[in-house]
């Protein structure tokens, strides 16, 4: 069983389809024991890092996250979810993010519009089995404000729009999505599908 | 780069699509997520539905084919008509669209759209605007479908909604809604121009030039159309190699 990690952020109905639909046996919990026994965790989430990383540090999840990863267990995080990630976020402030991965949520400081949203096409920065159904240049769905800014050791895929944007990243058994899988069609269907193999190995 | 979106657009009464009849592929066109299912298929890159389902009593009710649409397909959708409070958007955003768009109460209550963007995100409140071009030679926002004139300017009423936290414009032109003459080109120029959010084309789609105009002439973000899609008169997958042909950034 796998857990999508529910701390109060946003309708996680259809993170939890997409799961289901390639046949991954998910739960969506707020409970430490649930946490605990998972195979393998999903953080997701839409909103504002603030009320996010409070909520998680709040309850406790923060460590709990922390310490299942650092045991091996699996932990993708989906939009919002990727960015907790990280150290640390700028958005509407300074937050300490899970640590997980270097680097730091900044504005999307662009000339073009922002958020960032529609559909954008993936360039593949190095081989990784998350992208073994997808071909490079496939689109997905997009909708952001902060992106990642880090030295991108991390980096597995990005899009462009004027600045590159982290779009897959991976350090070792963490893995983020900044873009929504989940409404990215068939595309993000063929990521979700990878990623089943990677955490039921 | 970002891909240019097109959307077709779905009326919904009490439940049921209203539309068109040349589906020849799938049973119950009336359903509305069958047919949403059946233009995600078909390669759009978001739907737009709105409920034109008379009384606030039956909304409630109808608006309960959000959540099977958000069960059957995995593409970006909004839900609007009717919308009117903060509630509203809590329901449809709960059931599983991505986007809420509100038209005449935005401009009864411009709050709304304030306190909707700081309670869901900029992201998920679409204004959607009625205009007329008037004898001034600018355009006039018009409410209740259409039916009533109001004293706002098209292009400031957009500036000020975007200044309020809408994160997308839909520009519907009443003059040529259903002429299938082309967009209001004028009209989504001035409005591309004037605000930096996604703007959405609406109203007048005859032929595949016309949404090449739209993107090549305003650089419209999105294109949305109805009945050439309802009644199978452009084919989603033509139209994106087309405009693809012509150098346009589609997802295909």
């Amino acid at each position: 069983m796998h857990v999508i990690i529910d701390y109060g952020m946003g309708n996680l109905a259809s993170v939890e389809r997409a799961f289901e639909k390639i046949g991954v046996d998910v739960k969506i919990s707020s409970r430490e024991e649930d946490l605990r026994s998972a195979k393998s965790l999903i953080l997701p989430g839409v909103g504002a890092f603030r009320d996010a990383i409070r909520l998680l540090d709040e309850s406790g999840l923060s460590n709990v996250i922390k310490e299942e990863v650092s045991k091996g267990k699996y932990l993708i995080g989906i939009c919002l979810g990727m960015q907790l990630l990280y150290d640390k976020s700028y958005e509407y402030g300074e937050y300490e993010g899970l640590g997980l991965i270097k680097g730091d949520i900044e504005f999307l400081d662009v000339n073009l519009k922002v958020p960032h949203m529609g559909w954008n096409n993936l360039k593949f920065n190095k081989q990784d089995p998350i992208l073994k159904y997808i071909n490079e240049d496939e689109y997905v769905y997009f909708v952001h404000s902060y992106y990642a800014v880090s030295d991108n050791q991390e980096l597995v895929a990005y899009s462009n729009y004027e600045k590159r944007v982290p779009a897959i990243v991976r350090k070792n058994n963490v893995y983020g999505i900044q873009f929504h899988p989940e409404k990215s069609g068939e595309t993000g269907q063929n990521i979700l599908k990878a990623y089943k193999e990677i955490i039921e190995n | 780069m970002l891909a240019r979106r097109i959307i077709p657009c779905l009326d919904v009464r009490n439940g049921r699509v209203v539309k068109g009849k040349n589906f020849k592929d799938i049973q119950d066109v009336d359903d509305p997520a069958r047919l949403g299912k059946y233009y995600s298929d078909s390669g759009a890159d978001e739907l737009v539905f709105y409920d034109i389902t008379a009384s606030n009593e039956e909304r409630k009710a109808s608006l309960e084919f959000v959540k099977k649409v958000a069960n059957e397909i995995n593409i970006p959708f909004s839900v609007g008509g009717g919308v009117s409070t903060i509630d509203d958007f809590k329901f449809i955003l709960r059931s599983g669209a991505d986007k809420v768009s509100v038209n005449s109460s935005a401009v009864r209550n411009p709050n709304l759209i304030k306190e909707a963007a700081e309670r869901f995100g900029n992201q998920c409140v679409v204004l959607s605007i009625d205009a007329k071009k008037n004898e001034e030679g600018s355009w006039s926002v018009y409410v209740k479908g259409g039916r009533e004139k109001t004293s706002l300017d098209a292009v400031e009423w957009a500036v000020k909604g975007v200044e309020l936290g809408a994160g997308e414009i839909v520009v519907n032109s009443i003059d040529e809604d259903g002429m299938k003459n082309g967009y209001d080109l004028d009209l989504l120029k001035k409005i591309t121009d004037a605000v930096n959010v996604p703007v959405i084309a609406s109203g007048g789609a005859g032929k595949m030039e016309h949404f090449l105009e739209a993107v090549k002439y305003a650089d419209a973000d999105g294109i949305l159309a109805a009945s050439v899609f309802h009644f199978g008169e452009i084919k989603i997958s033509d139209l994106k190699k087309y405009l693809k042909e012509n150098g346009v950034e589609v997802r295909i």
